[in-house]
């Protein structure tokens, strides 16, 4: 039976060479099928591992608090703004949280000489670099009279830097703003875009009291961004925060939160759980084309069947017997679409680090997937593999002699 | 298998019939037909008598509508597709008129064909068909597809395919019905020599006078019937 096995296999490999460009016909559809699967859902795991390690890389247990609610409700325009004082209220009731930072942000053009940039002013302290992740490459943070006297000095992000200093050694330089002018005392780590698109070096840090005095010209607070202490639960934090704070804006029990605490790895299971979705369903309509290619197959082995039917009737008379017949179509099939399932492999690793490379996300290389599909191609050459062996193994020896 | 001191085989009242209702053909309408193991049988009669329909059942490609076929005292009629095929492989060899050889593979595959559904391995499949082809005179054509031999040397490359497992007989279904006729003495000769030297028996369709001279006896048919 082994001798069978192997000879049989060797057979299916000669029959299938005879006829490279057919066999190479017959099997596109599976080849196809694999390819779509696999670099669909390798580039689609990629996406997600992406946005994982973008969020990842603005702090994990990060909380935003902003004003307005969520959905419906009073929005950000009517809700009132946060203090600097409701910021350090948070710090000083919640417990599990490891730091706090009001902020105020503006958009606002900076100019060097020629240069001029639209960007992001955000207006902090020294909390906002570990609570975002962020740390400072070269030069140094605020000074504490900076921060409680408002001085002009600000950190800036690498795309800032470049637009406005180009080769220039921006430290100790200053850049124009409005009607003020600013010195650059450090420069922040390059972070490139955030999972949602944005650029996080497109930025400026400067003292809170800075852009609340000379950009924003109130004293309102359009955020507070809050770390979680590690091994602290989020959502108690996140339940500690909202009371002190609807105790802070005066709000009745039966009144709704005019404030929202966003939880940035919430964000990032909705996110991953999107892709995550979309991959499954961008797979599954794949992999019809799998189902697809296997009836090609079957179409293929039918012929085959026919125009053989004299060597079919040639193998019977000599004796073999009708499992060793439906073995050698079976074979033949299965040869062919694990072929397919192969080149379709080959295929898709190639094109899923192209595209990966391409759309620069990670390149994610899922066993399970390529295992999965050269199984699925397999099981295509089984099951349609198998009527045309069947009807290959039923014929009689005389008839089929008989065939022309 | 079989009682020994059976025959061969042994034919009693074997009918075919083929197709049903108004369509019905009785190919066969009783034949009683006793062959001993190392005769040489020459069978003859008119086109439409029904030889094929007797050889296809002699060889068990075909099972009789009724009657009592034993082959070496086992009963043939009733027996399942595979159990036919068991006793194709191991005891029957069989030449057909038209050939039919594998194309596009070569002599020495062809004839190694029956071996590997034995389980042979592939060393002994070799000598084997390489002795059967030199018994049949085609040392030298082994790697020759069939269509790049004669009309005689394809009919050889089949008489060795049908001995190479040693059978206990040979059936040859209008060997030479294709082939000139120094061609077919050459057939009929390696049929001889087989006979007597190998000892096979060997059964043979025939409608010329001239090669029913080699075998030792002859059964005439017509319309169904054996009649002498
Ligand atoms: N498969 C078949 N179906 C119907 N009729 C058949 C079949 N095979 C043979 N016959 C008929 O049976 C008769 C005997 O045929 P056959 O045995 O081939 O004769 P011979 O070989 O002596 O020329 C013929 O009339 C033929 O038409
Ligand atoms: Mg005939």
């Amino acid at each position: 039976m082994r001798i069978m096995l192997f000879n049989t296999i060797l057979l299916a490999l000669r029959e299938i060479r005879r006829n490279v460009l057919r066999s190479f016909l017959t099997v596109l559809g599976i080849v196809i099928g694999v390819a779509a699967v696999i670099t669909l859902v390798t580039v689609g795991n990629g996406t997600t591992e992406q946005v994982t390690q973008q969020i990842a890389s603005m702090g994990n247990n990060m909380l935003i608090l902003t004003t307005g609610k969520r959905m419906g409700g009073p929005d950000r325009s009517t809700a009132p703004a946060f203090s600097v004082e409701d910021s350090a209220a948070i710090k000083r009731e919640v417990h599990s949280i490891a730091a706090v930072t009001p902020t105020a942000s503006s958009s606002v053009t900076v100019v060097n000489g020629n240069e001029n940039w639209q960007t992001t002013v955000t207006g902090t302290d020294n909390e906002f670099f570990p609570i975002r992740n962020r740390s400072i490459t070269s030069g140094r943070m605020f000074e504490e009279s900076e921060i409680s006297g408002g001085r002009s000095v600000c950190i800036i992000g690498e795309t800032v830097r470049k637009e406005l200093f180009g080769a220039q050694d921006p430290l100790g330089l200053s850049i124009r703003m409005n009607n003020f002018s600013c010195k650059v005392i450090g420069l922040l780590d390059v972070k490139g875009q955030s999972s949602m698109g944005s650029d996080q070096d497109d930025t400026v840090v400067m003292p809170l009291k800075t852009v609340q005095r000379r950009l924003t010209g109130s004293k309102d607070v359009n955020m507070i961004q809050i770390s979680v202490k590690d091994g602290e639960s989020t959502s108690d934090a996140i339940s500690d925060i909202e009371s002190v704070m609807r105790e802070r804006r005066h709000l009745s029990f039966n009144e709704d939160n005019n404030f929202n605490v966003m939880d940035m790895k919430e964000i990032t299971q909705m996110l991953t759980s999107t892709t995550k979705v979309l991959t499954a369903l961008l797979g599954a309509v794949a992999a019809v084309s799998l189902l697809v290619g296997g009836i090609g197959i079957m179409n293929i082995m039918l012929v085959s069947v026919t125009e053989r039917t004299r060597e079919i009737g040639i193998r019977l008379a000599i004796g073999a017997m009708e499992r060793e017949v439906l073995l050698q179509f079976l074979v033949e099939a299965v040869v062919l679409s694990s072929l397919g399932g192969i080149i379709g492999i080959i295929i898709a690793v190639i094109a899923s680090l192209g595209i990966s490379t391409a759309i620069n996300v990670p390149y994610v290389f899922d066993g399970g997937v390529v295992l999965l599909s050269f199984m699925f191609s397999v099981a295509v050459g089984i099951i349609f593999g198998y009527f045309p062996a069947l009807k290959a193994a039923r014929l009689d020896p005389i008839d089929a002699l008989r065939h022309e | 298998m079989g009682s020994a001191g059976a025959p061969l085989i042994e034919l009693k009242g074997v009918t075919k019939v083929y197709g049903m209702g108004l369509s019905e053909m009785h190919a066969l309408r009783g034949i009683d037909l006793t062959i001993e193991s190392g005769d040489f049988v020459a069978v003859m009669g008119p086109s439409g008598s029904g030889k094929s329909t007797c050889m296809n059942i002699l060889g068990c490609l075909d099972t009789p509508t009724a009657g009592s076929y034993k082959f070496a005292g086992l009963e043939v009629r009733g027996l399942e597709r595979d159990q036919l095929a068991r006793l194709r492989r191991n005891y029957i060899g069989f030449v057909f008129q038209g050939f039919n050889l594998l194309s596009r593979t070569s002599a020495l595959e062809n004839v190694e064909l029956p071996l590997l559904y034995r389980g042979v391995s592939s060393a002994e499949r070799k000598e084997a068909a390489m002795k059967a082809l030199n018994l049949v005179g085609l040392t030298g054509w082994e790697k020759h597809n069939p269509n790049e031999l004669s009309g005689g040397q394809q009919q050889r490359v089949a008489i060795a395919r049908a001995i190479v497992t040693h059978p206990s007989v040979l059936f040859a279904d209008e060997p030479t019905g294709n082939l000139d006729s120094a061609r077919s003495i050459e057939i009929m000769e390696l049929l001889t020599q087989l006979n007597k030297e190998n000892g096979i028996t060997v059964v043979m369709v025939t409608h010329e006078p001239d090669m029913a001279e080699y075998a030792k006896r002859s059964v005439h048919f017509r319309d169904g019937l054996v009649v002498s």
